[in-house]
């Protein structure tokens, strides 16, 4: 029986994985902005089985309630061993090239609310010698594109900060895990025309997110075939790459 | 994969958009012009599909509120398909107390249709068991239905086709179970005469009561069949149900015709049967989820379903004339089920089940010979005093609706003026002309 924090929970793939952890009867401590939806999520995978559902309201970018979120959900649980960060937004690019403030609220808010939770999870799950860290990073964060460059750039932030300390802790048997989607279908990806074989479903995201980490796995693109596009996309020549539109 | 949104029967084809809600606490979309609430689109024909072609995603709502696991009263939100409810309550023994034979359908499409199964004779439909619902009005009110607080809006919101408001979300009560498999009977009839025989006999003894009909059967084998009837049962055993396969794409050409349809009914009705098993309940109740996208079968010109009840005298009689018409025109059903309903009428306006016998055709769209055909099928219907369901069809005449629903004018007097279907604007159509 694992327990589980997940910061983001709110979100459509955070959800979807929150029922598979609810299925097998885990814990879970949910953190999100809205305390109304959090409410809603909470009912929801109380029902589907978890052990306890704990919430906590908190915006990702209260640093300084950090170390509180954390205490909290050890608290209600007994314990804290699989932490699964999933908020996010994604990134209005043109908003951002016109406006510094927008940028870096975006970079604050996608990467260095993540690197300062990650910081604080880190140190306890290497003092104890235990654990996973499960992190939504982006395909976006592979290579900057003039198309969502701010989003992947945040994200390519996360990407490096997950493999340090991957790194690092596995000296102490920690799992860190960067998981990077492709294409999914969730109400944060509304504004975008859909269709197509490369679009996924957050559910299908979730059953790969659960795997990868029931597997002990380091790095893990879903659906799978976004690993070989995004090595072809890594491979293409700055000179070349520079003029496409992608 | 995002997909288009289609009628379960792929016609007519209308373009269609959808506008998703996640939340329940979001407001109704403020959307210039008419809109329809959709579910998982298993309506057959038109009453899924927006006439002007928005449609309000409802499958977003997709939460569950609460389940007390001492009484089995459930409460969710509408988007929630019935197959996520099972998940959760037959492990802890509740099952739903009426189902259809899929169970890919939502919350809030099974209150709008008023849905049935083949335990119609002992729990009547699926409104029967609602113990209250939210609707979302364009308006902006929020209302909470009951039988007794709104004597007006609950009747006419089961089987009200969507029509009278979002449906947000909604309390059921579930029946207790003892496991997760049925006790299954399967008895071959010649006739029908023993189809009516059978179906006396064990509505008095079984939970499930349901027959296939070879169609295609002439003479002194019109009729002939195979029946099942089934309980829940205490035991368990069997086979495990297999995960379900998909219909990766439509193919260009049907495989559904004069051919494999005479070939398939003289099979099914011949093969050998174990006369008693213990099947896990979504092999016996949902055989076609087995088979994802199983409409795709039917090719790109899609297929049309016909459901009508007719009253119980009437019934034996309307029955052989309509088996007659269609094994006359050669053109064949695959998936013919016949079904006694029981006494309990509707709780909607515009419930389909009423007492009597109910038959379920489909047959592939090849165009003026197949309308043809089912309008002979309706005037049968009618002749015999009944009703074609609204939740399969894409065709039927105004007048032919109507008389099978003459409370429709009560449903389209509660109607959010703001939701409309390319159903109930095709049904109503020639009464907006004449006022």
């Amino acid at each position: 029986m694992r327990k589980v924090l997940i910061l983001g929970a709110t979100s459509a793939i955070a959800q979807a994985t929150a029922r598979l952890f609810a299925a097998k009867g885990d814990h879970l401590f949910i953190a999100g902005r809205s305390a109304d939806r959090l409410e809603m999520v909470r009912q929801d995978i109380a029902v589907r089985g978890a052990a306890s559902v704990g919430v906590f309201a908190i915006d990702a970018n209260d640093r300084a309630r950090h170390e509180a979120l954390l205490d909290a959900a050890e608290r209600a649980m007994g314990g804290l061993d699989t932490v699964l960060i999933a908020h996010g937004v994604l990134s209005d690019q043109k908003a951002c090239e016109g406006s510094v403030e927008r940028a870096l609220v975006d970079i604050e808010t996608n990467a260095l609310g993540v690197i300062a939770l990650l910081t604080l999870v880190a140190n306890r799950f290497e003092a104890r010698r235990s654990g996973t860290i499960a992190v939504i990073s982006s395909v976006a964060g592979d290579r900057g594109r003039k198309s969502n460059y701010v989003y992947g750039a945040a994200k390519g932030m996360v990407t490096l900060f997950l493999q340090g300390l991957r790194n690092r802790l596995a000296a102490a048997e920690v799992q860190v895990l960067t998981i990077k989607p492709g294409f999914v279908d969730t109400p944060m990806t509304a504004a975008i025309p859909k269709g197509g074989p490369l679009w996924a479903k957050p559910e299908d995201i979730a059953t790969g997110i659960l795997a990868a980490i029931e597997k002990k796995r380091d790095v893990v693109y879903l659906p799978w075939f976004w690993q070989w596009i995004m090595l072809i996309i890594r491979m293409i020549p700055e000179r070349i790459f520079k003029r496409l539109s992608l | 994969m995002a997909e288009p949104y289609t009628s379960w029967g792929l016609y007519p084809k209308l373009p269609q958009r959808g506008v998703t809600l996640s939340w329940r606490n979001q407001a109704f979309p403020a959307i210039a012009g008419e809109v329809l609430p959709r579910g998982n689109g298993r309506s057959y024909g038109d009453s899924c599909l927006a006439e002007n072609g928005t449609l309000i995603d409802a499958r977003g709502l997709d939460r569950f509120i609460s389940f007390d696991p001492t009484t089995g009263r459930l409460a969710c939100e509408a988007g929630m398909l019935l197959a996520d409810i099972l998940d959760v309550s037959v492990p802890r023994g509740w099952f739903l107390p009426v189902t259809p034979g899929t169970r890919l359908i939502t919350v809030g499409g099974a209150i709008a249709n008023d849905v049935h199964g083949k335990n119609h004779h002992r729990r009547g439909s699926f409104g029967h068991h609602v113990l209250g619902f939210e609707l979302a009005r364009s308006d902006g009110r929020r209302i909470r239905c009951t039988q007794d607080e709104e004597a007006e809006l609950f009747p006419a919101t089961i089987g009200g086709l969507g029509l009278t408001g979002l449906i947000v979300s909604a309390e059921l009560q579930l029946v207790p179970i003892e496991g997760a498999w049925l006790d299954v009977e399967t008895i071959r009839f010649e006739d029908l005469g023993s189809f009516f025989a059978l179906s006396t006999e064990s509505d008095a003894t079984h939970e499930y009561t349901v027959a296939w009909i070879d169609c295609l059967a002439q003479g002194s084998a019109l009729g002939r069949g195979v029946f099942t009837r089934a309980n829940h049962a205490r035991a368990s055993g069997g086979r495990e149900p297999r995960a379900p396969r998909r219909i990766p794409l439509t193919p260009p050409i049907s495989p559904v015709n004069g051919w494999t349809l005479r070939a398939f009914n003289e099979l099914y009705y011949r093969l050998p049967r174990a006369p008693r098993s213990l099947q896990h309940y979504r092999t016996h109740l949902y055989p076609l989820d087995a088979l994802r996208d199983w409409n795709r079968l039917y090719g790109p010109r899609g297929f049309l379903q016909h459901q009508c009840v007719v009253p119980a005298t009437s019934a034996p009689e309307a029955m052989r004339a309509i088996l007659g018409a269609i094994a006359e025109a050669g053109d064949g059903s695959m998936l013919a089920v016949l079904k006694m309903f029981g006494d309990m009428p509707g709780r909607g306006l515009l419930s389909f089940p009423r007492p009597g016998a109910s038959l379920a055709l489909d047959f592939p769209f090849r165009g003026p010979s197949t309308l043809a055909l089912l309008d002979r099928l309706d005037r049968i219907v009618m002749g015999a005093g009944g009703a074609v369901y609204p939740a399969k069809d894409a065709r039927m005449s105004g007048e032919t609706f109507r008389r099978g629903f003459p409370d429709w004018q009560k449903l389209e007097a509660t109607r959010d003026p703001k939701i409309m279907s390319a159903f109930w604007r095709r049904v109503t159509a020639d009464t907006r002309k004449e006022s």
